[in-house]
């Protein structure tokens, strides 16, 4: 069902305009989330109070006329994002009562342009999960449809924007984490280049890997809030000192002169004919704008998962040894000795997941095993980033077009038991980030169940404006980005 | 210690970093603070924080790479070194493995008594110091103090090419010379700013294969390095000698005993699992940047002795003892500027004679030397221009050393203590003194010319020192011939 939730964009016009107050934006949100989130458990943390005072000065802000195009605008954060005074909890018994000291750059940037923080959405823990199922609080459910998971990692986050409870969110991506969750709500969801935006206060899972981006309503709302989160931080060093372009500016486009691959490895045999269908139809859309349809072959696509869980959880494994039980978080009771107070501390404070993949990370850089799975997945890792540099560049593509994920929203409990089969969810957006690149999911149809299909496009590293502008045009020509979950109303 | 061994030493030396903040965060890198006051979220490893490096760090090291004419390479990386201990609250410790920022080095060396010889250094790498824990206090608990954590170290590790104690106290010596010259470390064992680890292993002498190595800790100054390693070879020898086998193993020197004894073996090593640290990218070096710093680097202690040597004409045991130390060095120079028209070499005398002599009997530094070079300088000049006898200088000097310092040119004035060059009056004092000895005149005129001596001693002492002696002697000997 079409029923066109307010976009970002539009509530900014409206509050440059003073049509509409931050204040009853606020509310009004907090209203859907108080009445939506018991079901939902979209959110872990509700701030209730800061949101209403950060909308209070916004509104005082836009009266003065020194608002920005965020002034106002209320958004959920992904509990991965260090909040000052503010709970952030990753979703772990680990950090259940953790109260950080300090700011993530990216929230500090948009609090200093005035948006407004709802407060901070359920997640797997540490990120680790493609089905919120990890989440030391429990799952969250798809607002699309309550028995079914909103994916994963940044389910909470997906799950709010599709039950309207924000006008935007800050999901965090490793292997897909933005991008399926959007695909399984029928959001929009933008992955940045890997440093585009700054890493700091961001909770690490792997670190050369994870990356925070919107999760929106529309790519035009996605341009809108990466204008603020991105750009050089002198705390991250693995952020990129590059200039940030003017996104919005770069969305209206011709799409003549696009040359859009499609990779034949992405449409096989396990592909769901009905996610077949649709992309085919995106297809038709972009060849009726003018688009040019180029088959490509990205050749090391199988070895994406593999190489994906030797280096993702060995990042993991010695950025998880911080929580010790020392210095903040989860301490075991009377420990006998130092031995016991790491084991028990741990033992207690990690979900089985989060100690799964520390164990595989610890194998696999353990003395004697190092050259044969994290080096050989470096050298397979920068095999894959060779990949798509020479499709891009020997079909002179814009963007390359994929499904974001082999299937629609499937069932809570349906894969939790089976970690390889959880993994494989991830296979359409892993590349993306073993690569660097940027990509963004949109949705585009609904399968028989009337669940939502994604699509994702892959551009070239910081090339953010080519992908905006080429899933702009799609959403110009189409409106699956303005259905909404059955019973979910403006 | 028995001839048929030879005793083969590694050494690994952390030193300390004189920059002003932290390695991976703007903290002060300051020492003697209360516990736990000079740190920020990243030194305690909270969640999300991220390192970013210090560029001085990375200037410190290529200096000192430089230093060891060692090759740096313009691409390194970090490697995080992974363990649990309290004192190290990210799990890992930032330092650097497969890719260390130099390699190749060297170190020419001369121990006291034997050849020079040229020690290899394998390589240098940039690394993150540990806090530490506190055991004193509380029964039964421990506390943890960050503020050390995040101090910039470089671990610099030789070759296994020293064969004595000897040897490796020169060496030791050598790299702390050069890193205070460099300024990049204060060189101060007993505080652990520059703390060394001693490998030691033994092999029959001849043998190709080296021996089964200990890993030798706790030795907190070269005389500690060098007694550890004598008795740590002498152990092996032992135990090789009655049919047993070293293991390899970690062993802490007890001072106090003299002995070194097992810390930890080899089944209870730690498997690091390094691998390249993912928030720090790359540390790419451009060429120029190593040019500029090359530009800037001091005059090292083996170009300041030769210098020495062959524009000053100094001896070579005087240019070694003068280059020992940046400060003694400095010292030196600071004196010679000061005291032309003297020369180098009447300067060197001082600085090595009367003012080491009193240095080292009171156990002082040179820094804490209370005559300033200048001063000194000054005092030398005074001879050299005849102001001033040697002897009457010796005076002076003791009288600055009291008073700590103070221009001599003014106590000389002060105390009357100018030399008398007067020919009218020291030929007075000449007459008065030949009157009252002629039967020394008869016998130094029969040829017992050593008379000399006493009669320029009677001038001498009647002058309170202060006849210009040349003068004294030229008229002592023109009246002895005339009489």
């Amino acid at each position: 069902m079409e029923s066109a939730l307010p976009t970002l964009a539009a509530a900014s016009r409206a509050l440059a305009a003073g049509t509409v107050s931050s204040l009853e934006l606020t509310r009004a949100c907090l209203q859907r989330i108080a009445r939506l989130n018991p079901e939902i458990n979209a959110f872990i943390t509700i701030d209730e109070e800061g949101a209403l005072q950060a909308a209070r000065e916004a509104d005082a802000r836009i009266a003065r006329k020194e608002h920005t195009p965020l002034t106002g605008i209320p958004l959920a954060i992904k509990d991965i994002f260090c909040t000052q005074g503010l709970r952030t909890t990753c979703a772990s018994a680990m950090l259940a009562n953790f109260i950080p000291p300090y700011e993530s750059t990216v929230t500090g940037r948009l609090r200093t342009a005035g948006a407004v923080l709802l407060g901070k959405t359920n997640m797997d823990e540490f990120a680790m999960g493609s089905s919120n199922e990890t989440s030391h609080f429990g799952p969250v459910r798809n607002p699309w449809d309550l028995d079914r998971t909103p994916g994963g990692s940044s389910g909470g986050s997906a799950a709010a924007m599709a039950a309207g409870m924000c006008l935007g969110a800050l999901g965090t991506d490793t292997g897909g984490s933005i991008r399926q969750p959007a695909a399984l709500t029928g959001i929009t969801g933008l992955k940045p280049t890997y440093g585009r935006v700054s890493r700091f206060g961001m909770i690490a899972f792997a670190s050369s890997l994870d990356q925070a981006g919107p999760m929106t309503r529309t790519v035009e709302d996605a341009a809108l809030l990466l204008q603020v989160m991105a750009g050089h931080d002198p705390l991250d060093a693995t952020s990129i000192d590059a200039p940030v372009p003017d996104y919005a500016a770069a969305l209206p486009c011709d799409l003549r002169d696009v040359r859009i691959g499609i990779p034949e490895e992405y449409f096989g045999n396990g592909l769901n004919h009905e996610i077949r269908a649709a992309i085919e139809a995106v297809q038709e859309v972009y060849r009726e704008l003018g688009a040019t349809l180029v088959p490509i072959s990205l050749p090391m696509t199988g070895h994406a998962i593999p190489t994906y869980y030797i280096i993702a959880p060995a990042e993991a494994s010695s950025n998880l040894a911080r929580y010790d039980g020392i210095r903040f978080g989860h301490r075991a009771d009377q420990p006998k000795d130092l031995r016991d107070l790491y084991c028990r501390t741990r033992a207690e404070g990690f979900g089985p997941e989060v100690k799964r993949r520390i164990m595989l990370g610890t194998y696999v850089l353990s003395s004697g095993y190092y050259d044969a799975y994290y080096r050989k997945a470096q050298q397979v890792r920068r095999l894959i980033a060779e990949d798509f540099s020479t499709a891009f560049a020997k079909h002179r593509l814009t963007a390359i077009l994929t499904p974001t994920s082999p299937e629609t929203a499937f069932l809570l409990g349906e894969k939790n038991q089976d970690p390889v089969s959880m993994y494989l969810s991830d296979i359409d957006t892993i590349n993306v980030n073993l690569a660097g690149l940027p990509a963004i999911s949109l949705p585009c149809g609904l399968d028989a169940r009337g669940l939502p299909i994604g699509f994702q496009l892959i551009g070239r590293p910081l090339d953010e404006p080519a992908i905006l502008a080429t899933g702009h045009a799609f959403q110009q020509a189409t409106r699956w980005h303005a259905h909404t979950p059955p019973g979910v109303t403006p | 210690m028995s001839t048929d061994f030879e005793t083969v030493i590694g050494l690994e030396i952390h030193t300390q970093l004189l920059t002003r903040s932290k390695i991976f965060c703007g903290c002060p890198n300051r020492f003697g603070a209360a516990p736990n006051t000079q740190i920020c979220p990243v030194c305690a490893a909270f969640p999300g924080v991220l390192p970013v490096l210090n560029r001085a760090v990375l200037d410190m090291a290529i200096r000192t790479g430089l230093a060891v004419n060692g090759q740096i390479r313009l691409r390194n990386e970090f490697a995080r070194k992974n363990y649990f201990y309290p004192d190290l609250p990210a799990g890992y410790q930032i330092s650097q493995f497969e890719l260390p920022i130099v390699e190749h080095g060297e170190l020419i060396i001369e121990p006291e008594g034997a050849p020079s010889r040229r020690i290899g250094i394998t390589r240098i790498h940039m690394e993150v110091d540990a806090g530490k824990n506190l055991h004193e206090g509380i029964q039964g608990a421990s506390w943890v103090d960050l503020n050390r954590t995040g101090t910039p170290l470089l671990e610099i590790v030789s070759e296994p090419d020293l064969r004595s104690a000897a040897e490796a106290g020169a060496y030791l010596k050598k790299l702390r010379s050069i890193v205070r010259y460099l300024e990049v470390c204060d060189g101060n064992m007993e505080e652990g700013s520059f703390r060394c680890d001693a490998n030691v292993s033994v092999r029959p002498r001849g043998a190709e294969r080296f021996g089964t190595r200990a890993e030798v800790k706790n030795l907190n100054s070269i005389r500690n390095v060098m007694r550890a390693i004598e008795y740590e070879a002498q152990r092996q020898i032992d135990l090789i000698e009655s049919g047993g086998k070293v293991v390899q193993e970690t062993r802490l020197w007890d001072a106090n005993q003299n002995l070194t004894r097992s810390m930890r073996g080899k089944e209870e090593a730690h498997d690091y699992r390094y691998f390249p640290e993912p928030d720090l990218p790359p540390v790419v070096i451009a060429p120029e940047r190593i040019a500029a710093i090359r530009a800037t680097m001091p005059e090292l202690p083996d170009a300041k002795a030769r210098r020495f040597r062959d524009t000053l004409g100094l001896s070579e045991y005087d240019a070694g003892v003068l280059t020992a130390s940046h400060e003694l060095a400095g010292y030196f120079e600071a004196t010679l500027a000061g005291a032309a028209p003297a020369d180098a070499k009447s300067v060197a005398n001082w600085v090595t004679g009367d003012l080491l002599g009193r240095i080292n009997k009171e156990g002082l530094e040179i820094t804490a030397s209370p005559v300033p070079a200048q001063a000194l300088g000054a005092l030398i000049a005074m001879i050299q221009e005849n102001v001033i006898s040697g002897k009457i200088a010796k005076t002076v000097f003791a009288l600055l050393w009291e008073q700590g310092g103070g221009d001599p040119r003014r106590i000389v004035a002060e105390k009357g203590l100018n030399q008398v060059t007067d020919q009218g009056a020291i030929e007075a004092e000449v007459d008065r003194i030949l009157a009252l000895h002629p039967e020394k005149i008869a016998q130094y005129q029969a040829g017992k010319s050593q008379l000399l001596g006493f009669f320029v001693g009677e001038i001498m002492k009647a002058t309170r020192g202060k006849a210009n002696p040349g003068v004294v002697n030229e008229l002592l000997k023109n009246r002895l011939q005339t009489s």
